[in-house]
């Protein structure tokens, strides 16, 4: 297959050019939208070359949004700032619920174990309001609706399967003799943990919990259900504010921006990952 | 080697801490297990829900009504609407997903630098949140200065109202839905295609066998798992879907785009008629339980065969 003719390798390069320019072509559109007046913005035909203005990113920094009826306040770096609290500290604590579970079902063999790792993953697959609706009204009787605490319970959801079946998968992989024969010297099954099984699991846990941070910022619709404006993500936020902001197009896509650069950032750093991540350690890259 | 093997026979646990090394799994497990009763118990409530007259604007009325929620529906076109457009939708966007990433995971099969390079930057689009990707796509078909309006105006199309047209709304949610989650299929399936062992295409190259025959003979047959398992992930997510419809249209123009979640959301938070929402989302779990069911056997053959003990 490596010797293919020249009709077929034009082909091939231009059938690459167009997936190349359907998948970049709305990334860089918008990257440059957000860099554009809305004057320029709405010039027909569009123009790619122009004059670039940091004046929507100013806005959105200083939460000052100058329309046409006044001056508006917008508190989008807030929506950031909660994505970045909701994210880690979700992380964070399913890291630490996650990877001695997973490294209890790896090593030990245990019916409840395995009814707790497939109960989480196939609720990973049930509908999320199924559980999210009769939560809400829970939470409003336990006084977390809107807490920082109660979104974070919930994003469990979302990370805690990722992370116990990705840690376990490394787990697996490790042999238990090295870990037998730091037992044999003595040392606790706690040391062993601790010394040995997490270091040599390092990477797949840094994937895990890097994977879960870029599903927890992703995650919509349990913010959309549990979070009021003040507690809002990017994600939700958003699209509040291009409901609040009505024609500020130029600020809009420097919010889309400011969304997506961390979790982009975070892909490409781990992208060695991720193919094991996104199958849940079924398929390895 | 050897020193390992002789070192894991003696490495039973001493007789005296059996009984600490008995409890330490459950105990290891236990925030575990607490995260699983905090789903269930909300999801039993939901099955409790859908079996109950209970309106949050009208508490008083109340009670136990049977599965009387459910046979609603049967006589209720707007159900069977939003059946009807889920499943559509499922299969449209799996089926456009399949093809297309099979075919880019194909273009990007040899391992080379810019291969690499391009599969890499096709995840960019699948890491965006999908509720943000609807927002970019919003921007982009918008009216008034939209490039996409601009450009299919220039096609000769100049009243193409994408989202916002009864009967281009569908196809434009789909295109976002294929633009976010194309990307999946093409990476585990890209994975899928290098993993496969080298000897048939050789033998086959070697014998001169056509290469339509050593793709629906070899490859395709070899690559099935991968196939099976890319595509019902995706089943499972895009029955479900309501990141891209909420965002893009509400489930509108109209009941255009009523999928289950939407759908189940608007009941809930629109009508506040908590049982029948529940009712809808128990359909919507009975349906992925199944597919899921499948889904897992798959996926645990995958999973065994990457980490060596199948």
């Amino acid at each position: 297959m490596d010797h293919s003719s020249l009709a077929g390798r034009i082909f091939r390069g231009i059938a690459l050019a167009m997936v190349l320019v359907f998948f970049m072509f709305p990334i860089v559109w918008i990257l440059l939208m957000s860099f554009q007046s809305n004057e320029q913005i709405l010039r027909i035909p569009p123009r790619i070359l122009f004059e670039p203005t940091l004046a929507n990113y100013e806005a959105l920094i200083s939460g000052q949004l100058k329309t046409a009826a006044g001056n508006l306040q917008i508190s989008f770096m807030r929506n950031l700032m909660n994505s970045f609290i909701l994210s880690s500290a979700s992380v964070i604590l399913a890291l630490l619920l996650g990877v001695p579970a997973a490294y209890a079902f790896a090593r030990f063999k245990f019916r409840l174990g395995e009814t707790i790792a497939f109960t989480l993953l196939s609720f990973r697959f049930a509908p999320p309001l199924l559980v999210l609706l009769p939560l809400s009204l829970y939470y409003q009787q336990l006084g977390l609706n809107d807490t920082y605490f109660g979104i974070v319970w919930v994003y469990q959801l979302i990370a805690l399967p990722l992370i116990l079946w990705i840690v376990r998968g490394y787990f697996e992989d490790i042999s238990p003799d090295i870990e037998h024969a730091y037992r044999l010297a003595g040392h606790s099954w706690r040391e062993a943990f601790t010394r040995i099984a997490v270091p040599l699991a390092g990477p797949g846990i840094a994937a895990a919990g890097l994977l879960s941070f870029i599903f927890c910022w992703n995650n919509f619709v349990f913010a959309l259900i549990l979070a009021s404006a003040d507690k809002q993500p990017v994600t939700v936020g958003a699209l509040a504010f291009v409901t609040a902001s009505g024609i500020q197009y130029g600020q809009i896509a420097a919010a889309i921006v400011l969304s997506v650069t961390p979790t982009l950032l975070l892909a490409l750093y781990a992208q060695r990952y991720l193919v094991e991540g996104l199958s849940l350690g079924a398929v390895k890259g | 080697m050897s020193m390992a093997q002789l070192v894991e026979s003696e490495a039973e646990p001493r007789r005296t801490k059996r009984w600490r090394g008995r409890l330490l799994p459950y105990l290891l497990s236990l925030p575990a297990l607490l995260v699983c009763i905090a789903i269930l118990v909300p999801f039993v409530t939901a099955a409790v829900y859908s079996l109950q007259r209970y309106r949050l604007n009208l508490p008083y009325l109340r009670g136990f009504i049977g599965v009387d929620n459910y046979i609603d529906f049967l006589s209720d076109p707007a159900f069977w609407n939003t059946l009807r457009i889920s499943l559509v939708y499922t299969a449209v966007t799996v089926i456009a997903e399949l093809l297309l990433g099979l075919g880019i995971a194909l273009l990007l099969r040899r391992p080379t630098r810019f291969h690499n390079a391009v599969s890499i930057m096709l995840l960019l689009p699948l890491m965006t949140a999908p509720a943000i990707a609807a927002l970019m796509w919003k921007l982009m078909t918008n009216p008034s200065f939209g490039i996409l309006s601009y450009l299919v105006g220039l096609l000769g199309a100049p009243d193409f109202k994408w989202a916002s047209d009864p009967s281009t709304a569908l196809f434009t949610v789909v295109l976002v839905d294929v633009w976010v989650y194309t990307p999946f299929i093409m990476i585990l399936l890209l994975a899928g295609l290098r993993s496969l062992p080298r000897q048939p295409f050789e033998a086959a190259a070697l014998d001169g066998v056509p290469a339509s025959f050593v793709f629906f003979r070899i490859t395709l047959p070899m690559l099935a798992p991968y196939i099976i398992t890319a595509s019902l992930f995706r089943l499972l997510d895009s029955i479900q879907q309501f990141d891209i419809v909420y965002a893009m249209t509400q489930g509108g123009p109209g009941d255009r785009l009523m999928v289950f979640q939407v759908q189940a959301y608007l009941e809930f938070f629109q009508y506040t008629n908590v049982g029948r929402s529940a009712a809808l989302l128990m359909i919507l779990w009975l349906i992925t339980n199944i597919l899921s069911n499948i889904f897992i056997k798959n996926w645990l053959r995958l999973r065994a065969r990457a980490h060596g003990h199948a």
